[in-house]
């Protein structure tokens, strides 16, 4: 058995040891809103916050994640009324378009900000790596810009 | 109210307040159909008003990104006449209708996304399913007040009766408006210039349960008792199962069912893509755990010996011999004769992959005499057929719900998966959710299909083009569709009215067929995206070649606004001076024609794709063979942008699919098998690739919109290498460009 932290809350996982991650958060917590896209960690769909630090959740096997700290996109949230500044930034752009991706690369932009916290665009260059097939990356590279000023305080 | 009208009325709430339990919610069931019998042309079928004056308006399209969801119900609330932050919006499933002869649209107009046709063919529909609304909220409240209708008018969410000074909300009318019988006469629309959300910036209407995870995509789909299944397809086309040994897979825990299914018979039309054998678990992960245990034997395949190598010799080959003329007006020959300089190039289009990135899926429960079908699809009704052909039940006890679509690109116009589905589901008489990874989503499409263009022009001595030929071989998409003649299958690669048709008046297109294994479908703007690359390149390439200036050359061909007929779809005409005004308004607005430093240079582009025009400038540097795109400019003309918001993201969208496309992919098949598998081989452009000097700008024509979806990618790539021709005098003529830089 693997018990974990799911957004707040405890868990325990008793079935293969080795089933990915994703499939755990998906099939048996039932919080879909993390992604399946590939399968191999290439397109970033999957993003959670494993102790608060982005990871594909696609290649890490649940045995590796006993008494770890889960965030997915349904807790990043500080409450239901309340966005993070990166939800907030994306709604701002309006960035989605089939959206399925946007969990994945709003979880990577929140972990991003944190090292990142006034980016330039080579750093985002450099950095986001999540693939949107949609093309959402002129609105994405603006929403990161907005969440950066967003989580420095500037609400204008 | 008579009691048909009644089981109308009850009949519609069900469609939208299903599940919604809000207390004195009321539908407006407006029947606009003359007699009961015409029930099928009803338009009532979008409004529902709550007590608390929220408005919910019914998405009757699949959402697979282009916006859809929020500008067809933008139509009905601008006509409704209710405030856009009232309004929520809630997917409709596929409504179908027996008649003696088939099937007619049970909503008033047909389901289904492709060909950027879900804004057009919904433009009158919805707005009038608005105003019908609007029009029976009046007239309650006129019978309610014992005046004439021409004394009361509306204002966001109320009915107003100036002689009496008296306002009546929506919300106490709809009852008594969805009772009345719709009057004879039509209601009239609004003029443009009355419109306050048509027009104007809205946000995507679910973009919060999107940033939050709440939005349900197939992948999503949760039902009771459900299974989760996968299929090993064969790897090599067109191969089937021989035979497998399954005793490690059944001993993977949550393994439930090993079986194999059948697949198509070789040439015949496509149901499903391939013969496999299905593994049926518990979960998700059980099921590809179980999967990746089989063995499996497999015949030999007739497509064996398919390689991308010998498609390409003889692609070749076939253009030194002449094909179907599929297009002759004047006399090239002639033309080319008399000519002061000719120019003959080749250019080179691959086979790609849609890869939308949410893999195929689908939800089937097919029982004894129904069918319950939950998908991904941009055609809810060819899940319906391929649900019917599979089961062999009636498609009015087939139901089909839509959830939103994690991409479309044209992969989800063909519905192998939910066939697939309800295979496994009929075989099981379990209720399935099928998963495909992205493995088999790579290495089982319908592909757009690769082709070898051969382009020549004959020009006089005052540089102007007085012949032009475009000779293709490819392989066709139509190949393996139903009832296709040979000599219709250019139909598919060559549209013969596309520019310069009826601009140069000696022209011929030519068509060889190349039939490979490969399977070949609908790639977003399918052949605009390989054709604007060849002709965009190839003026571009004549320009230079005869010393004259390559944006003046094409405004020269394309003259000044005039409708030409055009047969094709985004016809019946088409305006070349629309797409002159576009390509000289993306070359001003980028500074074409000012001195560049070296390696750094600006290429032009413009297309018309199914009744938009988009246009493209680049600026790029290749130093050191490296290429960095510095600037985009895009621009689209899409008559009246209905949803501005949606046709930038669309216009963003389709240059970085194209840009993308250009850069770096290409399916390949080496002994009948494809070589790519996932994103480390069909590597997606990423952020880094694009520049934050991306500008969109949208040119207003007239008062009649056109679909978005497709028009801003053709004109994309061939801006591209037009840009790096000019910086680096080395011309692209063969995609993806890949390393041909270094």
């Amino acid at each position: 058995m693997v018990s974990f932290k799911i957004n707040s809350e405890d868990v325990s996982f008793e079935g293969d040891a080795d089933t990915p991650l994703l499939w755990v958060i998906r099939d048996h917590l039932r919080l879909t809103g993390t992604k399946f896209g590939c399968g191999i960690g290439q397109c970033g769909a999957c993003t959670i916050h494993i102790d608060g630090e982005a990871q594909r959740s696609c290649v890490m096997p649940v045995s590796a994640i006993e008494g770890r700290d889960i965030t997915t996109i349904e807790g990043l949230a500080p409450s239901e009324d309340e966005l993070h500044p990166v939800q907030q930034a994306w709604l701002e752009h309006d960035v989605p378009q089939c959206g399925y991706c946007q969990a994945g690369q709003i979880m990577a932009a929140a972990d991003f900000l944190k090292r990142h916290p006034d980016p330039s665009d080579q750093d985002i260059d450099d950095n986001h790596t999540n693939l949107c097939r949609c093309g959402t990356y002129v609105r994405i590279r603006k929403a990161i810009h907005r969440a950066a000023e967003l989580s420095a305080g500037d609400d204008s | 109210m008579n009691a048909i009208l009644e089981q109308y009325r009850v009949t519609r709430r069900q469609v939208l307040i299903a599940g919604s339990g809000i207390a004195g919610s009321l539908v407006i069931g407006l029947p606009a159909f003359a007699s009961p019998s015409d029930e099928e042309r009803t338009i009532g079928w979008f409004v529902q008003i709550n007590a608390d004056g929220s408005v919910v308006i019914g998405a009757k399209e699949p959402e697979i990104g282009q916006g859809l969801r929020t500008a067809l119900p933008m139509m009905v609330a601008e006509e409704l006449d209710v405030d856009w932050d009232k309004v929520s919006i809630r997917q409709m499933p596929l409504g179908i209708v027996k008649t003696a002869d088939g099937y007619t649209w049970k909503y008033g107009g047909g389901q289904g996304v492709g060909g950027s046709t879900g804004l057009t063919s919904n433009w009158q529909l919805m707005r009038q399913a608005g105003a019908d609304a609007r029009r029976q909220l009046i007239r309650a409240a006129a019978a309610r007040l014992g005046v004439d209708e021409s004394q009361c008018r509306t204002e966001p969410g109320e009915v107003v009766c100036t002689s009496l000074n008296s306002r009546i909300p929506y919300s106490e009318l709809v009852a008594d408006a969805a009772a009345l019988p719709m009057p004879e006469d039509t209601t009239p629309l609004k003029a443009v210039e009355d419109h306050q959300i048509i027009g104007t910036h809205r946000q995507t209407i679910d973009a919060r349960d999107i940033v939050t995870g709440k939005a349900k995509y197939g992948i999503d789909t949760d039902q009771p008792h459900m299974r989760f299944a996968v299929i090993e397809r064969a790897p090599i086309l067109n191969a089937k199962v021989k035979s497998f040994d399954d005793t490690a897979t059944r001993g993977v825990d949550g393994v439930l069912d090993v079986f194999t299914i059948d697949g198509p018979e070789f040439g015949a039309p496509y149901v499903i893509l391939a013969s496999g054998v299905a593994v049926v678990a518990t979960s998700t992960w059980a099921a590809m755990k179980g999967r990746a245990a089989l063995d499996i034997e497999w015949e030999e395949s007739p497509s064996a010996n398919d390689s991308s190598e010998r498609f390409w010799a003889e692609n070749e080959e076939m253009l030194k011999s002449t094909g179907q003329v599929v297009l002759d007006d004047g006399d090239f020959d002639a033309a080319m004769a008399s000519a002061e300089t000719t120019i003959v190039h080749q250019y080179r289009v691959p086979f790609v992959n849609h890869a939308p990135l949410e893999p195929q899926n689908c939800y089937a429960y097919v029982k004894a005499d129904e069918c319950h079908i939950i998908a991904p699809t941009q055609m809810p009704s060819g899940a319906s057929r391929a649900a019917a052909a599979v089961t062999g039940l009636a498609r009015e006890n087939i139901h089909v719900d839509m959830t939103r679509v994690g991409g479309g690109f044209g992969r989800r116009l063909t519905n192998d998966y939910v066939a697939e589905a309800a295979m496994i589901s009929m075989k099981t008489g379990w209720p399935i959710k099928l998963q495909w990874s992205r493995e088999d989503d790579v290495k089982n499409d319908f592909y757009r299909p690769g082709g070898l263009h051969e382009m020549q022009a004959g020009v006089d001595s005052d540089g102007k083009v007085t012949a032009w030929t475009q000779r293709l071989a490819s392989g066709s998409k139509y190949y393996r569709r139903p009832n296709m003649e040979d000599d219709r299958l250019f139909g598919a690669e060559l549209y013969i009215d596309d520019f310069p048709r009826r601009i140069v008046d000696n022209i011929r297109m030519e068509y060889f067929h190349n039939a490979i294994g490969l399977p070949r479908g609908s790639w977003r703007a399918p052949a605009h995206t390989v054709n604007a690359f060849v002709l965009q390149s190839f003026i571009d390439e004549i320009a230079h070649e005869t010393g004259q200036d390559a944006l003046q050359l094409q405004l020269d061909m394309l003259g000044e606004s005039r409708e030409i007929e055009y047969s094709g779809h985004g016809g019946p005409t088409y305006n070349p001076g629309r797409s002159a005004r576009l390509l000289k308004f993306v070359a001003e607005q980028i500074g074409y024609g000012k001195q560049q430093p070296q390696g750094r240079g600006i290429g032009l582009a413009v297309h018309f794709t199914f009744g938009g025009y988009a246009a493209h400038a680049m600026e790029v540097t290749v130093a050191d063979g490296k290429l960095t795109i510095e600037r985009i400019v895009a621009a689209i003309d899409c008559g009246y942008a209905v949803h501005p918001n949606a046709v930038d993201a669309q216009l963003q969208g389709g240059t970085i699919d194209g840009l993308s496309t250009a850069l770096g992919l290409e399916i390949t098949v080496k002994d009948g098998q494809v070589q790519q598998s996932n994103f480390h081989d069909y590597p997606l452009a990423r952020i880094a690739a694009f520049p934050s000097l991306f500008e969109t700008h949208i040119l207003d024509w007239d008062e009649e919109p056109t679909g978005v979806g497709e028009i801003g990618l053709p004109s994309a790539a061939p801006a591209l290498t037009n840009a790096i021709f000019a910086a680096s005098g080395q011309r692209i003529r063969s995609l993806p460009i890949g390393d041909q830089l270094a």
